[in-house]
């Protein structure tokens, strides 16, 4: 197999009292899905919020395609080609469809040539059509994205992911707040991204999406490591027990 | 892909009503400077028999009253767009004040004499009758107090971002709420003004100040083609660049601009030290009107620069408010401020009626979240 493009080794974070994660490690190879399981709490935002720049973990390293990420910052880290959908979905109410795409990397045109100006018309028509070409529809790009529903939002973040061109997209609990059409709308991009070659950390409750899509599943329990299957080797039965720390 | 995932098929429809709340919600605050301008001109032909709006003299008074609000208004602007709030810039205006005064007061002496060390280094001791001659004197005045008055401006205006440094270090990095964090500046602020001023206020006499302070071009007044371009630049800065963007998304979601990239702590302390700048513009701009820097410069205007703010269509919770509604709001308190006068109402009323305005200003946002709600759900 050719080298992993996401390596963890011994990543150890605290809150506190709370140990959210101890010594994890595990290796993601390109073009393949890793589930993450695990109970509430388990530590599964806090371990992708450590490979995504906005946790720093005390003990351990993470690289990606060969370079370390400690100490970066979440720009940083996008900036080497790592997009994160959160739980709590990472977009400004306030702003329209495509401020929010481009949150962090608007597109700038210089009037009289020199002075910047944001090009929101341009951001617009680029978001547009991206949505268009994932096949949402969304009632108005230019009100604030606060005023979309909860499935449109998701898109929006998840298209977001999709037009910087990840290499490893990040997916928190994408399809929990979904109804059944988006749901099945995520789990094809997930497929599609996977024949780009893109790796992908997927995290989900529903266990029948993670064997739907994933191709190891990782599970997580109180901040360990409980185990590593893959997705052809294990069933519902195992992870549940992985879940519990009863295996 | 397949009509499955399409949603939304048809946008929302909102009935008539909602659509009239809607515009009156988003115009009001131009609705009502145009309500009250009409009533002081219809007051004034009537009462005076003369126009209210069609005199040199008032528009000009006018302008100067929107530009003391202005001055505080702008920067906070910034900070509230960010949902913080700024509570000691009333008194960081008050602060850049009394430095401007004081600097202006220690420098004349000195820059005094430059134009006659000038002429003794250029022209030695040819310069000697030049020095006695009227004209030559009256220009190196000038030439001097230009000197000091440039140098203090520059010195107060930095000295007036130091607190604003310290209040975004402590939002930023420590984590305060701006509103204790600021609180505590304003007394901070006030108490050193007041101690470097000797508790009064610290006179001067530089007639350029007072000529910048108080000059007119074809009866534009200085300050307030100065505020102008200030209004201008800030108003490029938040709707048309990326500062501005981020600016808006730390507002509406904090985490959504950290995990974006944005540098939101540095972000947040060059917010306040805008603010704090605007402020000690405000504060320099006092000192020149009455060639006197006073620690309370600032005091009443913080009422009337947050409810300029708020009456221009920001929000508390953030996320909202523009540079052009602000400017609206400094105009309508300004007029309310300069019209009660006019006809001759007790100053105390001032306080009621902008009082009264800033509620005005809170339901209509509140009106308005209720109308996005309507419109995203109907
Ligand atoms: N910023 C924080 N400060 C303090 N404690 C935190 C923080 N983030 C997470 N924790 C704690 O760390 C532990 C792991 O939390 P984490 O959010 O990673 O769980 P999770 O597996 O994502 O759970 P869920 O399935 O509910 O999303 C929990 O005990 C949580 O309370
Ligand atoms: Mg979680």
């Amino acid at each position: 197999m050719t080298e992993p493009i996401l390596s963890a080794r011994g990543v150890s974070k605290r809150f506190g009292g709370v140990q959210a994660l101890k010594d994890v490690s595990f290796d993601l190879y390109p073009g393949e899905v890793l589930a993450l399981a695990g109970d509430n709490g388990a530590g599964k935002s806090t371990l992708i919020k450590a490979i995504s720049g906005v946790h720093h973990p005390e003990e351990g390293s993470i690289t990606f395609d060969g370079r370390d990420l400690s100490g970066l910052l979440p720009g940083a880290v996008r900036d080497l080609g790592i997009e994160t959908i959160y739980q709590d979905l990472a977009l400004a109410d306030n702003l329209d469809v495509g401020l929010n795409l481009f949150l962090g990397r608007e597109i700038v045109r210089h009037l009289l040539g020199f002075l910047p100006v944001l090009d929101r018309t341009k951001m617009r028509t680029e978001s547009a059509a991206i949505l268009q070409n994932l096949g949402i529809r969304v009632p108005d790009p230019t009100l604030p994205v606060g005023n979309l529903s909860g499935g449109q939002r998701q898109a929006i973040a998840i298209s977001r992911a999709i037009y910087w061109n990840a290499r490893l997209l990040i997916m928190d609990e994408p399809t929990a707040a979904l109804g059944v059409p988006e749901q099945r709308l995520v789990r094809d991009l997930i497929i599609r991204l996977r024949e780009r070659q893109v790796a992908i950390i997927y995290i989900s409750h529903n266990l029948n999406d993670i064997f739907a899509v994933s191709d190891r599943i990782l599970v997580l329990e109180r901040g360990r490591k409980a185990g590593e299957r893959k997705a052809s080797e294990t069933d519902d039965n195992e992870v549940v027990k992985l879940m519990m720390g009863s295996a | 892909m397949d009509d499955t995932y399409k949603q939304d098929k048809a946008t929302p429809q909102l009935s008539e009503s909602t659509r009239l709340l809607l515009i009156i919600t988003k115009a009001w605050s131009w609705v009502f400077l145009a309500l009250i301008l009409v009533f002081f001109e219809v007051w004034s032909q009537i009462e005076v028999g003369r126009s209210f709006l069609w005199s040199t003299y008032n528009l000009q008074s006018l302008g100067v009253a929107a530009v003391q609000i202005l001055m505080l208004a702008l920067g906070l602007t910034l900070v509230i767009v960010a949902s913080h709030i700024d509570l000691s810039i009333g008194f960081i205006t008050g602060l850049a004040a009394v430095m401007a005064a004081v600097l202006i007061r220690l420098l004349d002496p000195f820059t005094n004499d430059l134009y006659l060390i000038a002429l003794d280094m250029t022209l030695g001791a040819a310069a000697e009758p030049l020095k006695t001659m009227f004209l030559g004197d009256l220009l190196g005045v000038t030439v001097g107090q230009s000197v000091s008055v440039v140098i203090a401006i520059a010195g107060a205006a930095a000295i007036a971002m130091v607190p604003g440094l310290i209040n975004g270090w402590m939002v930023s990095k420590l984590k305060v709420p701006s509103f204790i964090g600021t609180l505590g500046m304003y007394g901070i602020a006030r108490g050193v003004a007041l101690l470097i001023a000797g508790g009064a206020t610290v006179s001067i006499q530089n007639d350029v100040a007072r000529d910048w302070g108080n000059g007119t071009h074809f009866e534009v007044p200085y300050i307030v083609v100065f505020a102008i371009l200030c209004a201008v630049a800030f108003h490029y800065l938040l709707s048309s660049t990326r500062f501005g963007v981020y600016t808006y998304a730390i507002g509406g979601n904090y985490q959504a601009a950290v995990r974006a990239g944005v540098r939101v702590d540095r972000h947040l302390i060059i917010l306040f030290m805008l603010s704090a700048l605007t402020a000690g513009f405000g504060g320099i701009i006092y000192t020149m009107r009455f060639s006197a820097g006073a620690a309370q410069a600032g005091e009443p205007i913080l009422l009337y620069a947050v409810a300029a703010v708020f009456i221009g269509g920001a929000s508390l919770t953030g996320g909202k408010g523009t540079v052009v509604g602000t400017v609206i709001g400094a105009l309508i308190i300004a007029v309310i401020q300069f019209g009660l006068v006019f006809i001759n109402v007790a100053p105390y009323w001032q306080f009621v009626a902008v009082g009264g305005v800033i509620i005005i200003a809170v339901l209509i946002d509140q009106s308005r979240s209720t109308i996005d709600r309507l419109r995203s759900t109907s």
